[in-house]
């Protein structure tokens, strides 16, 4: 709010987030309370069940699963890191000039080298040719 | 009501603020809360016309108040959570999930600075970028918690298919950072503002990044063609496969006011927010309920038309096309500020 | 089997290629050679059973490449031939889709030891066909690889289609099979059930799939969900009764099924239906066809999660619902075919009403194309999934749209006209690479090739009565019964004594919407048939499914299960 200090302005907006945060999660707490006072209760153990697809499962869920999760979210926290680098430097681009070109160049152009790399490692797709023949 | 305005002229600037954003934070909330409500009825409609079938037309003038009776019913039915699940993950997953949701609106401007939006932080992009990176435990949470092999495959994916596309969608964002010179969205709404109206508004300036925007925007909610996590017929309704009456309800609004937020976002980011389209006319909130609405559209339409992708092309659509795209954008916008070609400059 | 047109074994003169040649090989091993009705018919000894097939597919001039069925039947207290000796016999169909020739083989097996040594590694398809009649009659067939119940529970105990089984018999059982198939413990793989109750199974069966991820490394198939055992019911009804029962297996397209029911009745009994019948038939057999596709595309691209086209067609397939209940009364299961004709004469505006969906089923078609073909996701999602090759698919035994996806031309109403279909112009698309894209292009094709032959049937619409002028076939119309004494005798011994045919079996088959639709039937002269055997195109095709979706993605196995058009009515019968 341009007419309000500076300092007070960064404290309200902080706290009307902070406000909203409390007012969504009133709300989400006040639903489910009403809810469990109106809602009924029939118990049966078929409910209970895991659903799948009519039959019995067969063992849990919570098994050990494809290491290619791990792989996405390994190049996930790189590229995110690089985004969160470029997001300032954007900022005062401007200011900086064209020094500020060369250097996000610089950035730009080793990150784009890994991800060539880790394409070339066939990393990036999802069903890798030799994890179908196993 | 003199009394009060005296009272409201005796009260500190900080406490005025203050009583400002309580009013507005309510305010906000509530037509949020509309808006979500609507949604899934106006979804419902338009589908159905595209389909020729009518839709829910029977509660109420047109079928309006289907979605207050669909809450009803959603309040009446029981509590059922699977013998296997993991209790407290199962009970928190949707509560995160509308949280999460809600939070990321709340740095969105529906008009003029001041009373048009909860907080006009000075890092309103860092913000989003943070918070929209929350609904994703929700979802992990839900899939994982049910302990059901469907629900476990539909986390799975939409984690993978959230954070690919989360990236190509805050890459996205740089190039207009960069001519607007700031994260404060405020700022970026009136840096679209100039003499030729519509065609200084960033989706046509910075037109690459907004075709990325859209199409991370639709897999970052999860909807047709990327509606993978829940593709009904593969993982029967994928995360939330277990989850029955309010638990359900609270995890479909946090995908409507999820949908409600890219929306508002792009519209803010790219298509110049409460701006006029055209130089003569005034600037509005009422111009950003118009453009909001039409992308709110956009991604109904989508459902109406198009097929979903396969996981893998869907994995390899983030990574190979869109993020390599969004970063040589970045370095095109980057070029062309620095050389100082026209509509690249302040 | 007791034809009167039985040749003796040493018959010479103009013999069918498959006799010579089996006679020349096997010698005193070929029992007997029939032909009845046009039927060829080949009798071995059992040793000689498996050399007999083999030959059969592989000699250059017989080249029975295509397997169709094979089935069981029990000849009980059959005192009425010479030449059986064993009571069960194995009845194997093959069909040549170069040479455009059938061919039954039959074998027989003993009371007291009913092997017979199996044909899987001949046709890939006698999988499932040796298992059921494994579950339905107790043959064994010696070195299959996993001979199973197939259509009936686990825990069943008696083989139900014997004839000393009893028909009322009842058998609850309740626990289902847990697991299909054995997984090591320490396996890190998910093992999923994909069905019997599940959005993308289109029906209920299950498949069990084991889960590396995304992919599915290794999984089974079960059926029998919907096993009612129409082929049981068959044997205790008269020949119209069966009628209704048909309309119960495709019930996506039920008109085709009596159509095929009623042509090879007629077969068996030499008549023919009059032209004006055979027209309709062939109009509302199309009508079916459009609305089977109509059903398969739809429901299987909204398995990709596009819910449009679904909608878009699902109107034309209203309008021909309509157009079947002004002809009948009745939408779903029509039961509007009779033994020689049809139930009764078509409405007055029928060409009219005709027109009008024609009209709706090109607009909709075109709108799903439009919708459809071209969208680079659904190519994607399309195009080299599930390739079946030409030769795979012939083994298999798949028929129809899938089978000519798979490049092979073979349509019964092109290559065995029946009812009248030499009179019509139409083409037979074929696909080159045998993926869901092909099969979806093929049914796409279909349906615009159906409309060129109804608008063709229109044109040329007979006048005329709508059933065969025959008092031991076709019951005299309601009015006389009521006003004549002649016609109410007439009635009355009709549905008494039922319709009698010769004794004697055929195999008709006609082109249903997914494939040959042949109905193999035994009869010894009664007002019941003997044995009844639908040869259901889905079986065949279904069977596939299990080694089509190996290694495949999940979604993969969902685009594919969708282009099948599996119905489960027909599967399970």
């Amino acid at each position: 709010m341009p007419s309000a200090a500076p300092s007070a302005s960064y404290l309200t907006s902080h706290s009307a987030i902070l406000a909203f945060l409390l007012v969504v999660v009133g709300f989400v707490a006040v639903n489910l309370v009403l809810w469990k006072i109106i809602r009924p209760s029939r118990f049966s153990e078929e409910k209970l069940t895991t659903y799948e697809c009519g039959e019995n499962p067969t063992g849990s869920a919570w098994i050990q699963f494809n290491i290619r999760f791990y792989v996405f979210a390994l190049l996930f926290i790189i590229f995110d890191v690089e985004a969160v680098f470029l997001l300032p430097w954007a900022v005062v681009f401007r200011e900086i000039g064209p020094l500020a070109f060369l250097e996000g160049l610089v950035f730009i152009a080793i990150l784009a080298i890994a991800l060539a790399y880790v394409w070339r490692k066939g990393d990036l797709e999802w069903v890798r040719t030799e994890d179908r023949q196993v | 009501m003199s009394g009060l305005s005296d009272h409201w002229a005796g009260l500190s600037p900080v406490a005025q603020q203050f009583w400002i954003a309580v009013l507005k934070v309510a305010v906000i909330f509530n037509v949020l809360l509309g808006l979500f409500s609507f949604m899934t009825y106006a979804e419902r409609r338009l589908l159905a016309f595209m389909q020729f079938r009518l839709g829910p037309n029977r509660t109420g003038p047109f079928g309006v108040l289907q979605p207050i009776a669909d809450g009803i019913k959603l309040f009446f039915k029981e509590e059922v959570i699977p013998e296997g699940a993991n209790r407290w993950v199962f009970v928190a997953a949707p509560a995160v999930a509308v949280v999460a949701a809600f939070l990321s609106i709340a740095v969105v401007p529906y008009g003029g600075p001041g009373l048009f939006q909860i907080a006009d932080l000075e890092v309103g992009i860092l913000y989003l970028f943070a918070i929209s990176s929350l609904g994703v435990y929700a979802i992990v949470m839900a899939g994982w918690a049910a302990n059901n092999k469907f629900t476990m495959l539909g986390g799975l994916r939409s984690a993978a298919q959230m954070f690919s596309y989360e990236l190509a969608l805050g890459l996205s964002w740089v190039g207009l950072i960069m001519l607007a010179g700031s994260f404060r969205i405020q700022d970026i709404v009136t840096a679209q503002k100039g003499g030729l109206g519509l065609l200084n508004w960033f989706c046509v300036v910075q037109f690459p990044a907004f075709i990325v925007y859209l199409i991370a925007a639709t897999a970052e909610v999860n909807r047709t063609p990327f509606d993978l996590p829940e593709a009904e017929t593969e993982l029967v309704a994928g995360f939330h496969t277990e989850y029955s009456s309010m638990r359900f309800a609270l995890l479909q609004m946090a995908e409507y006011v999820n949908m409600i937020t890219v929306a508002a976002v792009g519209t803010s980011l790219f298509l110049g927010g409460w701006l006029s389209p055209l130089p003569l006319l005034p600037d509005s909130p009422l111009w950003f309920f118009v453009k909001f609405g039409l992308l709110l559209f956009f991604f109904i339409w989508l459902r109406g038309t198009l097929p979903r992708f396969r996981y893998d092309q869907l994995m390899h659509f983030g990574w190979k096309v869109l993020v390599p795209v969004a970063t040589l954008w970045i370095l095109v916008t980057a070029g062309l500020v620095t050389a100082g070609v026209p509509g690249f400059r302040r | 089997m007791a034809s009167a047109t039985q040749e003796p074994p040493a018959a010479s003169g103009v013999e069918a290629p498959a006799a010579r040649v089996l006679r020349a090989e096997l010698g005193p091993q070929l029992r007997s050679v029939a032909d009845f009705r046009g039927d060829l018919a080949i009798t071995v000894e059992r040793d000689a059973w498996v050399r007999a097939a083999s030959l059969l597919r592989d000699h250059p001039q017989l080249d029975f490449k295509l397997f169709l069925d094979l089935c069981g039947v029990d000849q009980l207290d059959d005192d009425t031939d010479e030449g059986l000796r064993d009571r069960y016999e194995v009845v194997l169909h093959l069909y040549s889709v170069t040479h455009k020739h059938h061919v039954r083989l039959k074998t027989t097996a003993p009371e007291a030891a009913p092997d017979v040594p199996t044909l899987t590694g001949v046709y890939k398809g006698a999988n499932w066909f040796e298992r059921e009649a494994w579950d339905l009659y107790g043959i064994r067939f010696t070195g299959h690889p996993k001979l199973e119940r197939l259509l009936t529970h686990d825990a069943f105990v008696g083989h139900p289609m014997r004839k000393d089984y009893p028909v009322g018999q009842r058998h609850v059982l309740k626990s289902p099979k847990v697991q299909l198939m054995d997984v090591p413990a320490d396996s890190e793989h998910l093992l999923v059930n994909i069905g019997p109750s599940h959005p993308a199974m289109h029906g209920t069966f299950r498949v069990q799939a084991l889960m590396d991820g995304e992919t599915i490394a290794a999984c089974e198939a079960e059926i029998g969900y919907m096993h009612r055992n129409f082929e049981k019911m068959a044997e205790v009804r008269t020949y119209w009764q069966i009628i209704p029962y048909t309309d119960r297996l495709n019930y996506c397209s039920s008109f085709m099924n009596g159509h095929g029911w009623a042509l090879a009745v007629e077969k068996l009994l030499g008549i023919q239906a009059p032209p004006r019948a055979e027209a309709v038939r062939v109009i509302l057999s199309e009508f079916s066809r459009i609305m089977d596709h109509i059903i398969a595309i739809g429901t299987n691209v909204v398995d990709l999660g596009a819910i449009t086209p679904f909608f878009v067609m699902f109107r034309a397939r209203e309008d021909i619902y309509e157009l079947l209940d002004a002809c009948c009364g009745a939408r779903l299961t029509v039961s509007y075919v009779r033994i020689g004709g049809l139930a009764q004469d078509v409405p007055e505006d029928f060409e009219a009403r005709c027109r009008r969906v024609m009209k709706s089923v090109q607009e909709v078609v075109d709108q799903a194309d439009g919708l459809l073909t071209r969208n680079p996701i659904f190519t994607s999602r399309f195009k080299d999934v599930g390739a079946m090759g030409k030769d795979e698919a012939l083994s298999w035994g798949w028929v129809g749209p899938c089978l000519r996806g798979s490049g092979v031309a073979y349509d019964v109403r092109k290559d065995h006209p029946y009812s009248g279909y030499e009179q019509y112009d139409f083409d037979v698309p074929v696909g080159t690479v045998g993926d869901c894209y092909d099969r979806y292009l093929v049914r796409m094709e279909e349906m615009r090739q159906s409309l060129r032959i109804i608008d063709q049937a229109l044109r040329k619409l007979p006048s005329g009565p709508v059933i065969v002028d025959d008092k031991k076939v076709a019951l005299p119309p309601k009015s006389e019964v009521y006003s004549n004494i002649e016609a109410l005798m007439n009635h009355f011994k009709l549905v008494y004594d039922g319709i009698l045919p010769p004794p004697g079996e055929v195999y008709g088959y006609t082109e249903g919407a997914n494939g040959e639709l042949g109905y193999y039937i035994v009869s010894r002269g009664a007002k019941h048939p003997w044995r009844v055997k639908v040869r259901p195109p889905c079986f065949n095709i279904y069977q596939a499914f299990p080694s089509m979706i190996t290694g495949a993605l999940l979604a993969d196995a969902v685009a594919i299960i969708g282009g099948l058009n599996v119905i489960a009515g027909e599967l399970d019968r």
